[in-house]
């Protein structure tokens, strides 16, 4: 492969780089780090990426357990349950007659609940933007680091904190917030409606309260960052699509979860100092309480408000992922690059005025419905837009089909198949039958929850020899990309045709209804593929920590022939990332197959008569 | 045990793993990396055409597969007016996605194989941006988009459209609480009285009912498990209301799903249009149908015979959540009106005489005057037909009110009591007796003395101007001397304070 020598690289950014004096005011005994500061409580953005990304993943296998765990229930109803007993205690209830263990009712909708909260904001929000963010920012627009260092350590430690006390819900005797992952009141607010309504949710609620201060802490020093320290040359337009996807959703994360913390305050408030913003003509365990003026309604807003902006945070990184990895892979630019970024930003925009769609049949106004009736669809076109820009980036190609690109491929499937069914739901009429019946779960799996996983493995299969300095295993890459495809739709697919048979989701058992018990076989099928695809994950954690150290190591700079600025960076990182000078901008990062060499980084100064923007 | 052999074999597949791994590192080594690479990607593209025709050959599989158990198809067609146009447009919306997602599955994979790389030295297309396939795909999806949801949105007004009287409606009330659903029919009025969560009581009125509401007293409210029955071919407005967290109302065959909210009702109207016998008949044609309802009893009722409406909970309301059944029966008009006037007022059979009554004393109901007025001839005619001896027998005069704290008669509920024994005397001439007033012990006694008798003498009045003989009728009171109950109860005092008939001769 046509490739610049180390050497040549080196040479040009150390004459023609920019000196920031960096190096100048960072030696000595002054930046010795200690392993408290340089593991712990590190203030590198590579190393806190890293943090980030072990913590996701030890949210993430937590949270597949807890759904294998209730697909369990709902596969095999009538399997006795006992043999977890010792793991979950009281929370498997043995019928003394047959000996039957079956799982409590509260603990699986503790479950439920739990696996939404944690794999949506612990893994696909703090795991995701947290790790790629925070590796590629600094890195990709050739900064230092982060514009705040400090910020972004206490960015991760809030994190951390958050985590610490979920997890500790997990163990007290009333069990975690069972009341769903929206937490709607008046069922959060009363601890008289459910036993995880008590403790469970007042610590369900600090803990997210905290996550939220990560998020801001780290939307403020993304945005920050790459408005103010972008290299030399480094123009927004020259920028890679995964920069403007992170910047991106660092807004509207910072627009929108503010707003969220507002409606838990409240929320907080009326749990705890007798407020009714949320409550109004409740009776509940014999008691009619003093508590009117309030509308449940208005936390569904507060809360949706941030909740599917919430979606797209969890999205647009993995978009960005996706494009660039495609773009690496394809041997070509990204079709459409600034298509992409306003499509990306039309999404952006718009996913702030659709919320009310998760509210169709709340009992909102049937009319105020139309217009986010109206403004859901046309989201649609953006979305595919993207679709088909990456569609028309293969055509052509030459591509690589390595794990990376193998995941970017698959985000496309299933945003597209996932996509696609966002139509049916965010029609307003359509959505009275579907709303909260199993094809909403098939849904927004497949479109945010499973594309947003395979974004984040084409991230992590393509960045880990910028982390480690090692490749992870291909082989093993491949299988575990093929068999969490399969298992993915193998999931997801059948529970379309229960969610069109009218089989509403969070049902502990479905055999009272005549209408929705005859699914036995397919509740069995899904529970399998479900157990699978939880083992195939092992198959990626046991190759990512074996290839941390044992992997193949990385013995070029720039392993897939990239442009973008992170691969002139030392193999062995560094404090601060380049050791002399800043590298200078001349191009865009997709400069793939223009002339006579195979790709062009972005720091390679134009020829005459060449186009450096496009 | 079985914990250690599951981390046992956790470990064991790790190790065969990163066995898989490091050899296929090795093989790269001895044969090349670029010619490994070059035969992945073969590898790879076909894989993914393979997929491609699995997945698209498993989609149009599986979806005829369940064709006969998804609403929008076959024998589960909507069972009600509204559906039938959301229905619609779920297939509209099935072929314009169908489409394109075929279309975009064939490129996706076709592209994957087509351009995978074979040589790494051949130049991959440089091409960056092409401003009229842009539009296509912005242009084409908006016009698509934009005629779906337009579709949505004019059926959707005209499910939620405001109904006025002229619709004519039947309006019936869902309350939804942790775990079950109450259901209340407005009765003759055709209106539901008001309710207040403030008057809730589990044990006589679950839903909070406001009894002083004159249109509360003929709603109808149904018993636990009792079915929820419906008109064919009437617009039903169902009042969606919740007691303590939020649940939806979801009628599933009827396109039907709102939510129950805490201090706020919310309202959905539709049409059935097929009974439930019709929608069984239908379902009767298709084998699916036909198998036996319960797998474990293969010579059981068939799975048609069994089949209900159902009403289900469609939002997360607490560990009962998956419970909240409740079946609903469409029936011919007719059967309905039948079935309706079975129903007795929740507040006629539960409420009325008992202390949480608001309208003792102050209101009779027809029924209740057409079963008095038997009840007293009966009495009376039992009398004159006794062969033993009945002077003294004492006839309650359950019906006879005075104003509060008065003599004076209430004649606007007593009148009916009273001209029915105008009739009575009338037709049994002989009939002579006496009229005895009694009250409570609450006040002096003198003056109880006194407030008997003049309200006696107010009957013999009203009855003397009716021209009943004065020789017929003499009147007394007995002040607190002739308790029937102790006083000590406010039940107990209710009793005492009455006016009696006392046979002289027959």
């Amino acid at each position: 492969m046509a490739n610049i020598s180390i050497q040549e690289d080196d040479v040009l950014i150390r004459e023609q780089g920019f000196n920031d004096h960096f190096h100048d005011h960072h030696h000595g005994d002054k930046y010795k780090t200690s392993f408290l500061t340089h593991y712990v409580f590190s203030q590198d953005h590579k190393m806190i990426s890293k943090q980030f990304l072990i913590t996701g993943i030890f949210w993430a296998v937590l949270g597949a357990a807890f759904s294998v765990i209730f697909r369990l229930q709902l596969g095999f109803p009538e399997e006795s349950l006992a043999w977890i007993k010792p793991l979950l205690g009281k929370w498997i209830v043995i019928d003394p007659s047959t000996g039957m263990g079956k799982l409590a009712p509260d603990f699986y909708y503790a479950l439920v609940t739990m696996h939404g909260t944690v794999i949506v904001f612990f893994v696909l929000t703090g795991g995701l933007s947290g790790t790629f963010s925070n590796l590629l920012i600094p890195l990709q627009i050739g900064a230092r680091d982060m514009a705040s260092p400090f910020m972004n350590m206490l960015s991760y430690w809030f994190f951390f904190l958050a985590g610490v006390i979920m997890f500790y819900s997990l163990f007290i005797s009333t069990g975690p917030f069972s009341g769903g992952w929206v937490a709607y009141p008046p069922l959060s607010a009363l601890p008289q409606a459910a036993s995880g309504s008590g403790t469970g949710m007042t610590l369900w609620l600090i803990s997210l309260v905290f996550f939220v201060i990560s998020v801001v802490l780290g939307g403020i020093n993304y945005i920050t960052t790459v408005l103010n320290l972008r290299t030399k040359g480094m123009t927004m337009y020259r920028m890679p699509l995964t920069m403007w996807a992170f910047f991106i959703t660092a807004i509207i994360g910072l627009l929108t979860f503010p707003v969220l913390v507002s409606g838990f305050f409240m929320l907080i408030s009326d749990r705890s100092l007798g407020t009714s913003f949320f409550l109004s003509d409740i009776f509940i365990a014999g008691e009619a309480l003093d508590r009117v003026g309030g509308s449940p309604i208005l936390y569904q807003h507060l809360f949706w408000f941030l909740g599917h902006p919430e979606v797209y945070i969890v999205i647009l990184p993995a978009m960005g992922i996706v494009s660039e990895v495609m773009s690496v892979h394809a041997r070509k630019p990204i079709f459409g690059y600034r298509a992409m970024i306003y499509s990306l930003a039309a999404i952006a925009l718009m996913s702030c005025i659709v919320w009310a769609h998760h509210m169709f049949v709340s009992g909102i106004n049937p009319f105020l419905a139309n217009f986010f009736s109206f403004f859901t669809i046309l989201i649609g076109v953006p979305s595919s837009i993207k679709v088909f820009n990456w569609l028309t980036t293969l055509y052509g190609g030459n591509l690589r089909l390595n794990t990376p690109m193998l995941f970017a491929i698959g985000f496309v499937t299933l945003f597209i198949s996932g996509g696609l069914t966002g139509v049916f739901m965010g029609n307003h009429a359509l959505d009275i039958q579907e709303h909260d019946t199993y094809f909403i779960v098939a849904h927004f799996h497949l479109v945010m929850g499973v594309a947003a996983f395979f974004g984040m493995f084409a991230g992590v299969y393509q960045w880990f020899p910028k982390m480690y300095g090692r490749f992870m295993n291909e082989t093993l890459g491949k299988i575990h990309f093929w068999g969490t495809l399969i298992c993915a739709y193998a999931i997801f697919w059948p529970q379309h045709y229960l969610g069109l048979a009218g089989v509403p989701r969070r049902y502990y058992s479905f055999d009272a209804f005549e209408a929705f018990k005859h699914f036995a076989d397919t509740n069995k099928f899904i529970t399998i593929f479900a157990i699978i695809a939880f083992f195939l994950q092992i198959l990626f954690i046991v190759n990512f920590f074996y290839s941390i150290w044992h992997g193949k190591k990385m013995t070029n700079k720039n392993p897939w022939s990239a442009t973008t600025l992170e691969w002139t960076t030392p193999i062995e990182p560094i404090h601060g990332n380049w050791p002399g000078n800043l590298p200078v901008v001349h191009r865009w990062a997709y400069d793939y197959n223009k002339d006579e060499r195979e790709f062009v980084m972005q720091h390679v100064p134009l020829k005459e008569g060449e186009v450096g923007d496009h | 045990m079985i914990y250690f052999v599951g981390i046992g074999i956790i470990a064991l597949i790790a190790i065969v793993v990163i066995q898989i791994g490091k050899l296929s590192e090795l093989s790269a080594k001895i044969k090349g990396e670029e010619a490994v690479e070059l035969s992945n990607n073969n590898t790879q593209a076909k894989l993914g055409i393979i997929f491609l025709i699995l997945f698209l050959g498993l989609t149009i599989y599986t979806a005829f597969y369940y064709k006969n158990e998804m609403f929008p198809y076959g024998p589960l067609k909507s069972a009600s007016e509204h559906g039938f146009a959301v229905d619609r447009l779920f297939n509209i919306t099935l072929v314009a996605t169908g489409f394109v997602f075929i279309l975009t599955h064939i490129l996706l994979f076709w592209f994957t194989y087509k351009y995978r790389m074979r040589d790494p030295k051949k130049k991959a297309l440089f091409y960056v941006d092409n401003l009229k396939l842009e539009m296509v795909w912005t242009l084409i999806p908006l016009v698509v988009f934009v005629l779906l949801v337009s579709q949505g949105i004019s059926i959707m007004n005209d499910i939620f459209r405001p109904l006025t009287d002229e619709d004519k409606y039947l309006e019936i009330e869902a309350t939804g609480y942790q775990f079950a659903w109450d259901i209340r029919y407005p009765g003759d009025d055709g209106k539901l009285g008001n309710k207040d969560f403030r008057l809730i009581d589990p044990a006589s009125n679950s839903i909070g009912i406001d009894w002083n509401d004159e249109k509360s007293l003929d709603d109808i409210v149904l018993g636990g498990t009792d079915k929820i029955v419906i008109p064919k071919d009437t617009l039903v407005r169902i009042r969606i209301t919740a007691k303590d967290v939020l649940h939806s109302f979801f009628l599933p065959h009827f396109r039907v799903k709102l939510d129950a909210v805490p201090g706020m009702p919310t309202f959905f109207a539709f049409k059935p249009v097929k009974t439930t016998k019709e929608f069984k008949e239908e379902l009767k044609k298709y084998p699916e149908w036909n198998e036996p309802a319960d797998p474990k009893d293969p010579t059981g009722p068939k799975r048609w015979e069994v089949f209900e409406y159902e009403l289900a909970c469609a939002e997360l309301c607490g560990k009962g959540h998956y419970s909240m059944r409740r079946v609903v029966e469409v029936v011919e008009r007719d059967e309905y009106e039948s079935w309706l006037k079975e129903q007795k007022s929740f507040y006629y059979n539960n409420i009325r005489g008992t202390e949480a009554d608001p309208w003792d004393g102050k209101k009779l109901f027809p029924n209740e005057i057409k079963a008095r007025a038997e009840e007293l001839s009966k009495e009376i005619s039992d009398i004159m037909s006794s062969t033993e001896n009945v002077n003294g027998k004492i006839i309650l005069l359950k019906h006879v009110f005075y104003e509060t704290g008065s003599d004076a008669i209430n004649n606007k509920l007593s009148r009916y009591e009273l001209d029915n024994l105008v009739e009575l005397l009338n037709k049994y001439p002989s009939l002579r007796v006496e009229l005895a007033g009694h009250t409570d012990n609450v006040g002096d006694d003198a003056a109880n003395i006194t407030l008997s008798e003049n309200r006696a003498s107010n009957v013999k009045q009203y009855l003397l101007s009716k021209n009943i003989s004065a020789t017929r009728l003499t009147s007394k009171g007995y002040g607190e001397m002739q308790p029937l109950e102790s006083n000590d109860s406010a039940d107990g005092r209710r009793k005492n304070r009455r006016t009696e008939l006392r046979v002289i001769s027959k």
